[in-house]
């Protein structure tokens, strides 16, 4: 059989294809990266206040050299709205890339499958009817609560799936029936409601940049710095599982550890930044998607574009929510929906041979 | 040089015992062993038993070994749609618990393996593209480039046409006497396994009822009891053992 191979290619023709594509993919990763720097410094500097770039610029590099509105209005109001949409994104993202590939599904994501729902009925629990879930303080009993039902949720999801016979559609099923409840167990806290408190759920729901505090900004990167290197270090393990259960195992993968291991960090990834600033759909889902799409599933180069890619969408979703009415800034869960949607639809009809 | 004995092996799936207690010869460097039996027989089980992926009673002995990954087991199903290259699935399966860095070696081993298996034409396409015979050739150079000691092979050349399974057959008995590896495939087409194989094991309704020299072990009797038909058996002009179906036995 080599005889009739060695007309086919020059030896060391795949080793040097091999290494020129890891390369383009990259100069992928640091043009993704470029971007979102440039789109992180157009953020703080677009915003109602009208500050000439300069100003910003200034404010960044010397805070003392500008007044001390234009120092709050950068450091105190955009800047924790910028760092929170990256932090966040990436979050997001590679909890859904993760939750796609554990589960083998494309219809993975925080949002599909019922997890924000459960982290706004939580947040609604508390603000309806100020019911802890846990015995905290007042100011972090809207957080809490939000966590740990999406924590619940994603357990449940999780554990779930682990059963015999359970198929992968059973378990987008599954998720399905989770919106489901969660949302009319949210309607009937919202009929329920006093009338403050009624906008003030509905405002949770819709998902908000300007919630970000710093300390809410540092335990979402706390637990994205924590997670990362857990799955860098099953980065094969997690790309086997791709090629199918049995395939992995027969890999040597402990796939029974390595699903278990990867879904209690993603219930974390994805709990707590929806925890701190509500519903935001899509990005779980289409973070990962365009990452598959333009790099491919071996997940050294696949985590770190979803990263890239759901850290710029929120991002570029950020400064968006800042544009559409002069001088007002729209919830961010309402712009990712309406900006992702028609993106999604775009970028899976013009690249389905690389998509799922 | 590696042995490797199955001794009173049986196999769990879920709770019941789907395979018991079959104890085999031993079986030693070089020799490719054909697994037939009829369809749910517990092939695959066995070969899940061996690899460990799933728990039973008795004994893997395996015997001489000094790999890292001395058994390498190719399943059956190779329809995952991952979106990888075949370049990338390939070098997936041999970097499994190591680093993300890449060597030199580790591609030079997989380019000298695709091209073995006349797959470097199809290297840098995506695995959805992939027709089924392609599915199985890229299965098989995934588990050759683990460089196992006992490679299990499920069905190997099932989606292959004839041209293909000569070739993918012959090669696997070449890779088994040049590396001293030891060679189980699981596969249908009698003639194969009585022109390939060194023993046949066979297996029906979760036992073993025979393992030995094909000639022994392959007969008319059998093939009424175990496959429900009647054949004869003749030689060819190669001299090698050929079952021809009359008809079903009922």
């Amino acid at each position: 059989m080599a005889e009739i191979a060695a007309t086919s290619i020059e030896a060391g023709a795949g080793r040097a294809r091999y290494r020129a594509l890891a390369r383009r993919k990259l100069v992928i990763l640091i043009v993704m990266t470029a971007a979102l720097c440039l789109s992180f410094a157009v953020d703080l500097a677009w915003g109602p206040a009208r500050y000439s770039l300069g100003e910003v610029v200034s404010a960044l590099l010397d805070p003392q050299s500008v007044s001390a509105q234009v120092r709050a209005v950068v450091w105190d109001i955009r800047m924790p709205v910028a760092v929170m949409a990256i932090v966040v994104g990436a979050a997001l993202s590679v909890a859904g890339a993760q939750m796609q590939t554990i589960l083998a599904n494309p219809l993975a994501s925080p949002f599909t499958l019922g997890i924000s729902a459960a982290a706004s009925f939580g947040a609604a629990l508390a603000i309806v009817t100020s019911v802890p879930l846990l015995p905290v303080a007042a100011s972090m009993l809207v957080p809490i609560n939000a966590f740990i039902m999406a924590l619940i949720a994603t357990l449940f999801i999780h554990f779930i799936s682990q059963m015999r016979g359970v198929t992968v559609q059973t378990v987008v099923l599954l998720g399905i029936a989770l919106v489901f409840t969660f949302n009319a167990l949210l309607a009937f806290l919202q009929y329920l409601a006093s009338e403050q408190a009624l906008s003030a759920v509905v405002f949770w729901t819709m998902g908000s940049l300007t919630k970000a505090t710093w300390p809410k900004i540092w335990m979402t990167l706390a637990v994205l710095l924590i997670a990362l290197p857990l799955f860098a270090r099953n980065a094969w393990a997690l790309t086997a599982i791709r090629l199918g259960e049995d395939k992995a195992a027969s890999f040597g993968v402990n796939v029974r550890r390595i699903r278990l291991e990867t879904m209690l960090i993603i219930s974390l990834l994805a709990a707590v930044p929806v925890s701190f600033v509500g519903t935001i759909g899509f990005v779980g889902l289409v973070g990962p998607h365009i990452a598959r799409m333009i790099l491919g599933e071996d997940q050294r180069f696949f985590l770190p574009g979803s990263i890239l890619s759901g850290a710029l969408l929120l991002s570029l979703t950020s400064i968006v929510s800042k544009s559409i009415i002069p001088g007002v800034v729209f919830p961010i869960g309402i712009i990712t929906a309406l900006v992702g949607v028609p993106f999604f639809f775009s970028l899976i009809l013009s690249n389905r041979s690389r998509s799922w | 040089m590696v042995a490797l004995q199955l001794q009173s092996v049986g196999a769990y799936h879920g709770r019941k015992l789907f395979v018991e207690d079959v104890t085999t010869p031993t079986i030693r460097s070089g020799e490719v062993v054909a697994v037939i039996g009829p369809n749910a027989a517990g092939k695959s089980t066995l070969f899940k038993r061996i690899t460990g992926l799933l728990k039973g009673p008795g004994d893997v002995v395996v015997e001489g070994s000094k790999a890292k990954n001395a058994i390498s087991y190719m399943p059956q199903d190779t329809s995952a749609n991952a979106v990888l290259t075949v370049y990338e699935s390939i070098l997936l399966a041999r970097k499994q618990g190591q680093s993300w860095a890449v060597s030199d070696q580790d591609l030079r081993f997989i380019d000298e393996i695709m091209k073995a298996l006349n797959i470097t034409s199809i290297a840098f396409r995506d695995l959805g593209a992939l027709s089924g015979g392609q599915r199985q050739l890229v299965s098989i150079a995934q588990a050759l480039v683990r460089e196992p000691e006992i490679m299990l092979m499920d069905e190997p050349t099932s989606a292959l046409d004839l041209h293909r399974q000569v070739e993918v057959l012959d090669f696997m008995r070449r890779q088994a006497r040049t590396k001293g590896m030891i060679v189980l495939i699981a596969i249908h087409d009698l003639n194969q396994a009585l022109r390939f194989a060194d023993k046949v094991l066979i297996i029906e309704n979760g036992r073993m009822r025979a393992c030995g020299n094909p000639r022994e072990v392959v007969t008319v009797e059998m093939l009424r009891d175990v496959y429900k038909i009647h054949a004869r058996i003749e030689k060819c002009s190669m001299d090698h053992d050929h079952v021809i179906v009359d008809g079903t036995a009922h």
